[in-house]
């Protein structure tokens, strides 16, 4: 009887606690079209595999009257549960509890749950719901930001972190979320931004919406802060779940291997490709060519098309593609694609995935935004990148690889470990008209007819360097293969650099150009 | 084919490329060499005061303008000697960035 009336006393505290902030919060967050805290969890995890750690903390904040309000759970869930079968630790803020504001307790239920996650090896999955520090706690508040953003950083690159923006996400919040590998956005849900439209009204007289200042668009489109964009939070949900089966659980650890199959005959790589180099195309039908069941999952899809990033399978294993896109501003690098494509590069070869490359560009975006903007140092990250990276690197030359593009986009001299090139490719220092009026400029100018001539030059640089046969004369290239031979080599690549092994020197850590 | 819609042209070395061209290209702001004679406000803000009258000839390090912004006093200094010609702004006008408080002959 004694232990009944026990266990009867933990049902009626779990179900009040379950209910939040109560059900008039609710029907608030559901008017915002927003899910609760706990109905996300359920919505993302396998079914009833969701176990929930620290439902009856509460928070010890004395000031401001706070010792007579009660906050159930502290205003955010976490625990452990499954996503195809595959442990993941996850928390999410409950923005009908004091507005998801995050306290003393409530951060510490964050720490709790994400040195679990470092500890077991497993990803993290953050879903960001809150109005940002709870103000009467003070600098305890504070310090529980700070306590995230290091485990954030100690935790980076060993172990998956995924952040979910569902909800405001302001101020020094939002470094959080910055500071982890994927950031999925959902149309007039997330906001995100530093400093919100009333501060920047008082501070500065400007006039913006929340929408526009941070919404999830700006973040997918222009400040590359997101990755994943979607219009619904199911359709969010579903691409968290996709990515999983990509990624490896932790970094001592390959990808989930799948049963491989053959593309879809639809992409015919011999047709995709216009042979005059200036004329656009879509890359990823190439991509599509070759990967496993034309399967690829583009990665910040809206951001700095000209580059194009994502997951693919190759024989059944995860492999990350890297392609110039010709179709957006002729696949040049600047100073967002550099950007993009860097940190992809860093995060398969700390997760262990190779990188296949495609090349195909006429070099970098010219202009005294970009020069301002400091695409050299921008620029200088996929060097270093490339050249760090000791997964398996594999490259593919289409088409154009001209001047610093060509070193930059996984050469050989950045230690590829294979670079095929088809038999449209172009290795040179730059296209041929632009060559040619270099070369012969004095010849050109003092012709009777120098556009004739100028004609005439740019077919003889045309004949002599606009192949792949120079580079392939000096072992730059491993060999010269049709399209339609690219994913046999492709098999072989990935397969026998299974066991690659590369040799680092010893350091604390590199410098790269941030 | 709806791809290879809205296409513009990119040159690079010469050469013309066929290809989408992204908006923060189009928008992008073409540079404009800075022009000492003009005193620009270069953060948005309130103007505290004018330090200088119409027609006044002042020094290269002189102060023209006080602007109230980010919570602090910003104090605009002349960058050349000479006149000023004209005085765009008044004292508590509320000025976007960019704006032209002054310009000098």
């Amino acid at each position: 009887m004694a232990a009944n009336k026990k266990i009867e006393e933990l049902h009626e505290k779990r179900k009040k606690i379950l209910l939040g902030g109560g059900k008039q919060a609710i029907e608030k967050q559901k008017a915002m079209g927003k899910r609760t805290a706990r109905e996300r969890i359920m919505a993302l995890l396998d079914k009833d595999s969701f176990i929930e750690y620290d439902l009856f903390v509460e928070h010890d904040a004395r000031d401001f009257d706070m010792d007579k309000k009660s906050l159930p759970s502290d205003g955010v869930i976490i625990g452990s549960g499954t996503i195809y079968g595959a442990q993941v630790a996850i928390y999410a803020q409950d923005f009908t509890v004091a507005g998801g504001s995050l306290g003393q307790m409530h951060s510490r239920k964050i720490t709790k749950i994400m040195d679990y996650a470092l500890k077991m090896r497993m990803p993290l999955i953050g879903i960001n719901d809150s109005g940002g520090a709870r103000i009467q706690e003070g600098v305890n508040s504070l310090a529980g930001y700070g306590e995230i953003f290091f485990r954030n950083t100690i935790s980076s690159g060993i172990i998956p972190q995924i952040s979910v923006i569902l909800g405001p996400c302001a101020g020094g919040a939002v470094y959080s979320p910055a500071l982890t590998d994927f950031v999925f956005v959902v149309d007039k849900i997330s906001k995100m931004f530093i400093t919100g439209p009333e501060v920047i009204k008082t501070v500065l007289g400007e006039e913006i919406s929340m929408e526009d200042l941070g919404g999830a668009r700006v973040h997918s489109e222009i400040t590359g802060n997101a990755h994943f964009f979607s219009t619904s939070e199911e359709e969010c949900f579903a691409q968290i779940k996709r990515l999983i089966t990509f990624i490896p659980w932790n970094n001592g650890r390959k990808a989930k291997s799948f049963e491989p199959g053959e593309p879809d005959k639809k992409y015919n790589p011999e047709k995709i490709v216009p042979d005059d180099p200036t004329l656009p195309y879509d890359v990823r039908d190439v991509i599509r060519s070759i990967a496993d069941n034309s399967d690829f999952f583009e990665i910040m899809e809206l951001y700095a098309k000209n580059i194009v990033i994502g997951f693919g399978r190759m024989g059944g294993r995860t492999t990350g593609f890297v392609a110039n896109q010709p179709l957006e501003m002729a696949g040049v690098l600047d100073v967002d694609s550099s950007d993009k494509a860097a940190r992809f590069i860093r995060y398969c070869d700390a997760f262990n995935i190779p990188i296949i490359t495609l090349v195909d560009l006429p070099g970098y975006l010219p202009g005294v935004d970009q020069e301002h903007a400091g695409v050299i140092r921008h620029g200088a990250k996929v060097l270093y990148a490339y050249s760090e990276a000791t997964v398996p690197k594999i490259t593919i030359i289409l088409r154009k690889a001209y001047g610093g593009g060509y070193i930059a986009m996984s050469s050989r001299h950045l230690r590829a470990d294979f670079v095929f090139a088809w038999p449209t490719a172009e290795i040179a220092v730059m296209g041929p008209e632009g060559a040619a009026n270099i070369i012969f400029r004095k010849e050109i100018m003092s012709s009777d007819d120098p556009d004739k001539l100028r004609k005439q030059k740019v077919e003889e640089y045309k004949a002599k360097f606009a192949s792949p046969y120079v580079a392939a004369a000096r072992g730059y290239v491993d060999a010269v293969i049709e399209p339609k031979e690219t994913r046999r080599f492709l098999m072989h690549a990935i397969a026998a650099s299974e066991n690659k092994v590369v040799k680092v020197l010893e350091k604390k850590h590199g410098l790269p150009p941030f | 084919m709806k791809k290879t819609e809205n296409l513009g042209i990119l040159k690079i070395n010469s050469s013309l490329y066929k290809t989408r061209l992204s908006p923060k290209y189009i928008n992008r702001k073409s540079y404009k060499p800075s022009n000492p004679k003009t005193i620009i406000s270069f953060i948005p803000g309130t103007v505290l005061d004018i330090l200088v009258k119409e027609g006044q000839n002042v020094r290269k390090g002189e102060d023209l303008v006080i602007l109230d912004a980010m919570k602090m006093q910003n104090i605009m200094k002349c960058k050349i000697d000479g006149k000023i010609r004209k005085i765009h702004v008044n004292t508590g006008d509320k000025v976007s960035k960019g704006t032209i408080l002054l310009e000098l002959k």
